[in-house]
């Protein structure tokens, strides 16, 4: 069975259908690249696959644990599978090891010690050993979403989510990030995320999907798809980007 | 003589004003506290907690403080049971307190960006969780300010405890005036005493309240 | 645990209530406008006026944001006689919420006469017009759509803060309800359906003050 099963997801905020019949396979070991333009649906399927938002008819299973549906086990689920946000969200009032460390202690009961080997562990991994006692507002951007990215792989995701990772950054921030990323992809994690980085959904994507109007419009082998775009809209998106 | 008896008014007015914080404390402590339970119930998102908590707050608020005071007073000794001035004045005050604790720490919880709620959720935390170790956190620092400034309102809503036949500061106050006959200097004395009480706190919470602007 | 509610009991005094309600919303009328205006006048002294008003200013409002409304009555109503100032009940009333809602507003005004750009004022006075005209046509203006809801949930708490002057035995709403519970010995009622008036008057002067923001006080 596949590690993420979107099966004809549709979903609408009021009357304004965003999603409309979504299908999405994702095996482990996937690095799934999802573009589109602005306002095609793309982050909102992202967060649904995470139940931060929810869904009026299909079914998501992610690991096994079905998303939507009144009793979901989100806490489960959200526990093996890990999201990134454009914007960080670290917790301010908190180090970075401390927001590495806080979901392991409070959710998963390690203890203090353990997760501390956890947070050097994963803070080492994003490239950020000597900032483990650093606030984030004394981190610039880049170091920011890598703290971001550590804080989820602390807890052991089967699949991280990572929404447009990149785009809050300045350009120069942009790479240290990626890089991690692509470590992370290298390693066998499944990866979902939303770019706009062209480049790298080519390089580092198993799978490219090209969102609009809030369906699948078309997906494949991100080399082939770029080299040839089978539909007009995705030509004039490939082609828009320059 | 007429000396003496200001003295013997300031020494009276002083020693009931022991009574005034007594009652602050316990209607602060304790209305932080049924604050803080209301304050998760508010902020739960479970609809069927939000109306009655909505009610609550609205019925705290929007009646005047002597009215609670006479419904607790007269209220509950309906039942049987003897009521003090004492049970009255406290419990009418911490419930009074706690609901317009409840409505400014909510407004400090709502001021947290959506994106700590989400990056919590993300890391499977619970809503407690999240409120425990992330959003309270954050929302206490920008609570401080308001909330020393509401224990000012405190101090002063004690006052009508005297209405009760509580005796604090202001019902010494009338009982030293039906003594005395000094109505200028003992109401004089009276509010003198308050303002030493609250004109500390006021200045306190403005202090917080500029740093905090001038932090952001 | 026998006992009966019996709110029948409070219908031979509907009048009563009816006249206290009345003196009640009279009173908070009156002091708001008037209370307004001396804070308007306030605020303009306190952030305009020469260092020494300025400051005559600041003590009058810390004293009274600082001390209780029933100490605050009871000085005018009881100490100021001793001065040789007598006032009856309804006078001393509605002069003790004035200066109690005076001083709120002043700094509720001021604090929003603080939050205008002084480049505001600069191009006022740029465009040649006086002391005067800035100050009623761009910083009042400003301040009161800025601070339009604070000085709403100012005066319902003012309103509500009324209830006090039943104990100097002006005959408002909070009077009519003593004097009904020692008529009728039916305290409970009586001050729960005093409450209840109580709420409906708050929620209402919130919603005619939302009415009155929304029409003539440009927020934004
Ligand atoms: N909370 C919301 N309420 C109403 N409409 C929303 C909400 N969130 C998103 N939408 C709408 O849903 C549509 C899809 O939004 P979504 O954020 O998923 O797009 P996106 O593909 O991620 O775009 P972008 O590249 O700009 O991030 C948009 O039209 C957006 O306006
Ligand atoms: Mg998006």
């Amino acid at each position: 069975m596949s590690l993420v099963s979107i099966r004809d997801v549709r979903k609408s905020y009021g009357t304004v259908e965003v999603l409309k019949g979504v299908s999405l396979e994702v095996e482990k070991g996937d690095v799934v690249a999802i573009i589109g333009r602005s306002g095609s649906g793309k982050s909102t399927l992202l967060r649904c696959i995470n139940g931060l938002e929810t869904y009026q008819s299909g079914a998501i299973l992610a690991d096994g644990i079905e998303v939507g549906g009144l009793h979901a086990n989100l806490r489960e689920l959200r526990r093996h599978v890990g999201m990134v946000f454009q914007q960080f969200n670290l917790f301010p009032h908190l180090t970075a090891a401390e927001n590495v460390m806080l979901a392991p202690t409070v959710v998963n009961k390690t203890p203090k010690k353990e997760a501390r080997a956890i947070a050097a562990e994963v803070l080492a991994k994003v490239g950020l050993s000597e900032k483990m006692d650093a606030y984030p507002s004394q981190l610039s951007g880049g170091q920011q979403q890598r703290v971001a990215i550590a804080r989820s792989l602390a807890m052991r995701p089967k699949v991280l989510l990572c929404d447009e990772i990149t785009s809050a950054l300045d350009p120069e921030l942009v790479n240290e990030v990626l890089r991690v990323v692509e470590q992370l992809a290298k390693e066998g994690m499944t990866l979902i995320l939303v770019t706009h980085e062209m480049r790298f959904a080519r390089d580092v994507g198993t799978h490219l999907v090209f969102m609009h109007h809030g369906k699948v419009h078309e997906s494949g082998k991100p080399k082939e798809v770029f080299a040839a775009p089978q539909t007009p809209e995705l030509q004039q998106f490939v082609s828009g980007i320059g | 003589m007429s000396d003496f008896s200001f003295w013997v008014i300031l020494k009276n007015l002083i020693w009931a004003t022991q009574w005034t914080i007594a009652l602050s404390l316990i209607a602060f402590i304790g209305g932080g506290i049924v604050g803080l339970i209301l304050l998760f119930l508010r902020t739960s998102q479970v609809k069927w907690l939000e109306v009655p908590t909505k009610l609550y707050i609205e019925f705290f608020q929007g009646t005047p403080l002597l009215m609670q005071l006479f419904l607790f007073f007269f209220g509950v000794a309906l039942f049987g049971i003897e009521v003090s001035p004492w049970t009255a004045a406290g419990l009418a005050l911490t419930l009074w307190t706690s609901a317009f604790l409840t409505e400014i720490w909510r407004g400090c919880v709502e001021a947290i960006p959506k994106g700590q709620w989400e990056a919590s959720a993300s890391v499977a935390m619970n809503y407690i969780e999240q409120m425990r170790y992330v959003i309270l956190p954050q929302a206490m620092r920008i609570a401080i300010a308001p909330t020393v400034g509401f224990s000012v309102q405190v101090i002063k809503g004690t006052a009508l405890a005297s209405i009760i036949g509580f005796v604090e500061l202001t019902k010494a106050g009338t009982m030293l005036n039906n003594a005395t006959f000094r109505p200028f200097l003992v109401y004089a004395l009276v509010a003198l005493i308050y303002f030493c009480l609250c004109f500390p706190l006021s200045w306190f919470a403005k202090r917080l309240e500029g740093k905090l602007n001038v932090a952001r | 645990m026998t006992y009966h509610l019996e709110f029948s009991a409070l219908l031979p005094y509907w009048q009563d209530l009816a006249w206290g309600l009345w003196f009640t919303i009279v009173l908070t009328a009156v002091s708001t406008v008037v209370g307004i205006a001396v804070g308007t006048l306030g605020a303009s002294a306190r952030s305009f006026g020469p260092p020494w008003l300025s400051g005559l200013v600041r003590v009058y409002v810390e004293l009274i944001r600082n001390t209780p409304f029933i100490v605050q009555l009871f000085f005018i109503f009881f100490g100021l006689p001793a001065l040789g100032l007598k006032l009856s009940e309804t006078t001393a009333a509605f002069i003790a919420m004035v200066v109690n809602l005076g001083a709120y507003s002043t700094e509720i005004i001021r604090a929003g006469i603080d939050a205008i750009p002084k480049g505001h004022i600069e191009a006022g006075v740029s465009l040649a017009m006086t002391r005067l005209e800035v100050l009623r046509y761009i910083v009042l203006r400003q301040a009161f759509a800025k601070i339009y809801p604070a000085l709403s949930s100012q005066i319902v708490i003012v309103m509500l803060g009324s209830a006090v002057v039943s104990q100097i035995s002006a005959p408002d709403l909070t009077y009519a309800a003593n004097f009904i519970q020692s008529r009728n010995f039916r305290a409970f009622e009586v001050y729960f359906v005093v409450a209840l008036i109580y709420l409906m008057l708050s929620i209402l002067l919130r919603y005619l003050l939302r009415l009155i923001g929304d029409r003539f006080v440009k927020v934004g």
